[in-house]
């Protein structure tokens, strides 16, 4: 198939728009996921503006927000619908999309030795998909009624209901669209991953010597297939509720003065259904961030990564796991209290393959000779929020703790620093391991290091104190505290989170001004500027159609060979064929 | 203004970053001729030292916070159970606590002592069974600990029994207020549903099905009083979207749902005036009205009302977002002596006296 494509010409539009190159939609992915996070991160921003200084006045506000921010000051319901997208734009479009699409595209093709995904045309699809949906969930932003303002996982009957908000009007018909249609993207994007892992990988790279990348982007799609249908059959569930007057989610309202139709439906259905994919969708995010750690981290430590089989057993474990925690975002949601004993077993079970993950990083690390890029800073900086929002879940998931730090700051800090910064620096991460593989040319170290630095003291100068407002008993969205005199000791911590946050978005400029100076004038990349085993490096540095220019190599051994005793190099490429007398190790 | 400035500020922090940064390039290029953009000795030097910093700027971090902010966090708990669910967390709290200083420990010293030299090779350590084992089997152990202990006392507080003993309250939810029922003598609560909603000109606040006997003596109102040491089984309903009756100080919490009716129960072990008099909540209401009377004199200065000093009472807040003033849909809560409580109760106007008017 590669060899066909080599003979006709090239346009513009083939190559850079519907382009059925692996690597071409990978940089597509990576650029509308950024652009997605630019306008993610600024709505976060905007509203921790307002939780500094509530109900205060200000000229930005009044510029971005328009009728929204009368007099500069922002309107309780652009709040919510500011919430409301920041979840949305950084949980699916930038972190599922913008993460696996990108390094899933680029390393699955080049990392297991193929010309090209199983299906360029899907591939083009999937991406494509994903581009409408990013514009229709923008387009939603600027209707007459506001954007959807549910909060991200839009439980009716607030998000069934018109009457119960404006974000409840046509932007939330445009949030649920844009989603179907992103649902759709995501399931051709991850069944393309599998069959490609599956059937196209070259002569000797058998599942036991696919780099931990591979493993992590395969069991990915897998639980992708498995749970995003579930959301798609909520999302049209709730359509009909919306617009064809069926009751799967509703029942007994009385709203705006009026009884509605509504009888046997239960908003806790939707629950169940949404947090089916809701859980599964917290490790769609965080696994191919620790897959490209174990990368990173083995590369830049000139080791290998430490017990292997462990760490492919606990990505299966936590994958299978992952699908049936999901009942405890829902402890106090009204379901059976046996069901919430259930949910705690299951939850923190999940605590020892993480576990596991964590220590087998560490000791990744032990009598290295470590290569301190920006990539691996990154990777080491994932490790520690990992750790750190990994261990409050012991809290979260705990049932009978759960009653009172649920839905409280003290979650907001948790999956932000487990889930949202850790998947961020495995993103950062990739993108600072494999950009000479993917535009040919080096990012700036030094900017590297600027950026790795500021982010990392403010990740944790936002979210620790987060864990303290939490555990004062303060819930999330909320527009403001001022309504509660016995919040008012909160404030000077709100401030300081907001002076942390304001400072980490301008550490984020230093990196898009890296990334886009880099792209055209960063120096020129060498084949292989870190020294890396995978195959991916052995490709030429200019793209072309089929990856290698001859026979694709055959693989001999796995993916870690550094720093190998007996030989003369730190590292070994997968292609190099055992020496007379070398053994593989026995994985 | 302070807001301005600092913003200020900020902006002007984030051109020096911006600034520094370009010179850090500049300089760069002039003074070495590796351009490689691959770490060298010197990075992995600097680096590694700045993981080691770093290191001590988590240990800070979270040693300042616990000095500056303890005292933001939820008093003693002021149910029977709440001191249950405190004891879990403070277990909870100090095994996080005890694994999160060492392995950030490892991690960052790691980084720091093993940074990258050109002299130096790193040691290949591919696997070993017996740590592997070790690492796993030791999380077993404890979350089977956590485990038990915490379904143990889930149950206890979620096994709802009925009984003469208890009081039933429904809590009823609406976009943006609660408001609280009691079942009167007869101890049942009438039936009720929204369809009765618009009956009585509106007079019918929470549905009360007027052709049911056991409703006529239900009391609703509109701040929720308690009874102490008398266990009391909420019944909670919502009239259009999600709510969540929370109560912190009582580790208490549940969804209120439309179409159903869920439960929590609680048993106060302590009075609003009890609570007020702690020392932790006398000297967290004095630092609150210290707060309100300074931001009192900027008001002042703008021309307008200086805020009210502040005087603790438990509440009712919802925590499910339910739409613009989520952020105050609220009620007090006063917990009292059952005596005092009995007085109270008995003032209040039945359902039967509000439709007879």
């Amino acid at each position: 198939m590669g060899a066909d494509h080599a003979h006709h010409k090239e346009t513009f539009i083939t190559k850079y728009i519907f382009s059925q190159d692996h690597k071409m939609i990978a940089k597509q992915y990576l650029i509308t996921g950024l652009i997605m996070g630019i306008i993610g991160i600024a709505m976060s921003l905007l509203f921790r503006l307002q939780l500094a200084w509530p109900e205060r006045s200000f000229g930005i506000f009044e510029v971005l927000l328009g009728k929204w921010a009368p007099d500069g000051v922002m309107d309780p319901n652009v709040y919510l619908a500011l919430v409301t997208i920041h979840g949305t734009l950084m949980v699916f479009f930038v972190l599922t999309a913008g993460l696996s699409g990108t390094f899933s595209n680029l390393l699955i093709p080049l990392q297991i030795g193929a010309r090209d995904m199983a299906s360029g045309l899907l591939n083009m699809i999937s991406y494509w998909l994903f581009f409408l949906s990013s514009v229709i969930m923008i387009a939603s932003l600027f209707v007459e009624s506001g954007p959807a303002a549910a909060g991200w996982t839009i439980y009716p009957p607030l998000s069934a209901l018109p009457q119960a908000q404006p974000g409840s009007g046509l932007g939330m018909t445009l949030w649920l669209v844009s989603m179907a249609i992103f649902i759709a993207s995501s399931l051709l994007g991850s069944l393309n991953y599998i069959v490609t892992v599956i059937n196209l990988r070259t002569k000797g790279m058998s599942m036991t010597r696919l780099p931990l990348t591979i493993w992590a982007f395969f069991v990915t799609a897998i639980i992708g297939v498995v749970s995003f249908p579930v959301l798609l059959s909520a999302a049209l569930l709730l359509i009909m509720d919306r617009g064809f007057g069926t009751s799967f989610f509703l029942s007994d309202i009385f709203i705006q003065g009026e009884v509605l139709h509504y009888q046997g439906g239960s908003p806790v259905l939707y629950e169940h259904l949404f947090w089916f994919l809701g859980h599964p969708e917290v490790y769609i995010v965080l696994l191919p961030a620790l897959g490209i750690t174990s990368e990173v981290l083995a590369t830049n430590a000139r080791k290998p990564i430490f017990g292997y089989r462990a760490m492919v057993a606990s990505i299966l474990a936590i994958a299978f796991l992952s699908t049936i925690v999901w009942g405890h975002h829902m402890f106090i949601s009204g379901m059976n209290p046996f069901l919430g004993s259930v949910f705690t077993f299951t939850t923190l079970l999940i605590a020892i393959p993480s576990a596991v993950k964590a220590f087998n990083y560490i000791t990744t690390l032990w009598k290295g000779n470590l290569q301190l890029n920006p990539g691996m800073l990154f990777s080491i900086g994932l490790v520690s929020t990992f750790i750190s929002g990994g261990l409050t879940g012991i809290i979260l998931g705990d049932s009978t703790l759960d009653i009172n730090v649920h839905d409280t700051y003290f979650v907001v800090a948790h999956f932000h620093l487990v889930m949202g910064i850790s998947a961020l620096y495995g993103l950062f991460a990739g993108v600072y391991h494999w950009f000479p593989k993917m535009f040919g040319r080096m990012l700036n170290k030094n900017l590297g290091y600027v950026h790795f630095w500021v982010t990392a003291v403010c990740a944790y100068g936002v979210f620790f104190p987060m864990h303290f407002i939490g555990m004062a008993g303060l819930p999330r969205r909320y527009y403001s505290n001022t309504a509660f005199p016995y919040f008012d000791d909160l404030a000077d911590i709100n401030v300081v989170i907001t002076i942390f946050a304001l400072i980490a978005g301008a550490a984020q400029l230093v990196f898009l001004y890296n990334f886009i100076h880099s792209i055209f004038y960063g120096k020129k990349a060498v084949q292989n500027p870190w020294r890396s085993n995978t195959l991916e490096w052995t490709t030429p540095v200019e793209h072309i159609h089929g990856n290698w220019p001859g026979k694709i190599p055959d693989v001999h051994r796995w993916a870690y060979d550094y720093s190998k005793p007996g030989q003369e190099e730190d590292f070994v490429p997968q292609s190099v064929p055992l020496a007379e007398g070398e053994e593989e190790l026995q994985h | 203004m302070t807001a301005v400035i600092l913003f200020a500020i900020l902006v002007l922090v984030g051109v020096a970053i911006w600034q520094i940064t370009k010179i850090f390039e500049l300089s760069q290029l002039r003074e070495t001729k590796d351009d490689s953009q691959v770490a060298n000795d010197k990075d992995n030097n600097w680096n590694g030292q700045l993981m080691f910093v770093f290191l001590v700027f988590i240990y800070f971090i979270t040693i300042y916070s616990f000095w500056k902010w303890g005292d933001v966090l939820l008093p003693e708990a002021a149910s029977e159970h709440g001191q249950e669910v405190d004891r879990l967390m403070w277990i909870s709290f100090a095994l996080i606590f005890f694994v999160q200083t060492i392995t950030q420990a490892l991690l960052h010293y790691f980084s720091y002592q093993y940074r990258g030299r050109k002299d130096q090779k790193a040691l290949f350590y591919a696997d070993n069974d017996k740590l592997e084992f070790i690492w796993t089997i030791i999380p077993v152990i404890t979350l089977a600990g956590l485990i038990m202990y915490g379904l143990f006392t889930w149950t206890s507080i979620m096994n709802i029994e009925e009984n003469d003993e208890a009081l039933v309250v429904e809590l009823y939810a609406q976009q943006f207020n609660w408001k609280a029922r009691y079942a009167g003598a007869d101890r049942v609560l009438g039936d009720a549903n929204v369809r009765f909603l618009q009956d009585f000109d509106g007079l019918n606040l929470v549905g009360i099905d007027a052709s049911d006997p056991n409703g006529l003596d239900d009391v609703i109102v509109q701040e929720l009083h308690l009874p102490k040491g008398r266990e009391v089984i909420f019944k909670m309903r919502s009239q259009d979207v999600l709510h969540s009756a929370y109560m912190p100080h009582f580790r208490a919490q549940m969804n209120c749902v439309p179409g159903m009716i869920t439960e929590f129960a609680f048993t106060p072990s302590m009075t609003t005036e009890e609570m007020r008099q702690t020392a932790d909540m006398t000297a967290k209401v004095n630092k609150i009205n210290k707060i309100r009377f300074e931001n009192s004199k900027t008001l002042i200065a703008n021309g307008e009302e200086a805020l009210d000093p502040y005087q603790f009472d438990f509440l009712l807040l919802c925590n499910k977002i339910c739409g613009a003033s989520h952020y105050n849909m609220q009620m007090k809560i006063v917990v009292e002596e059952e005596k005092d409580f009995n007085n109270w109760l008995a003032q209040q106007t039945t359902f039967a006296q509000t439709i007879q008017q």
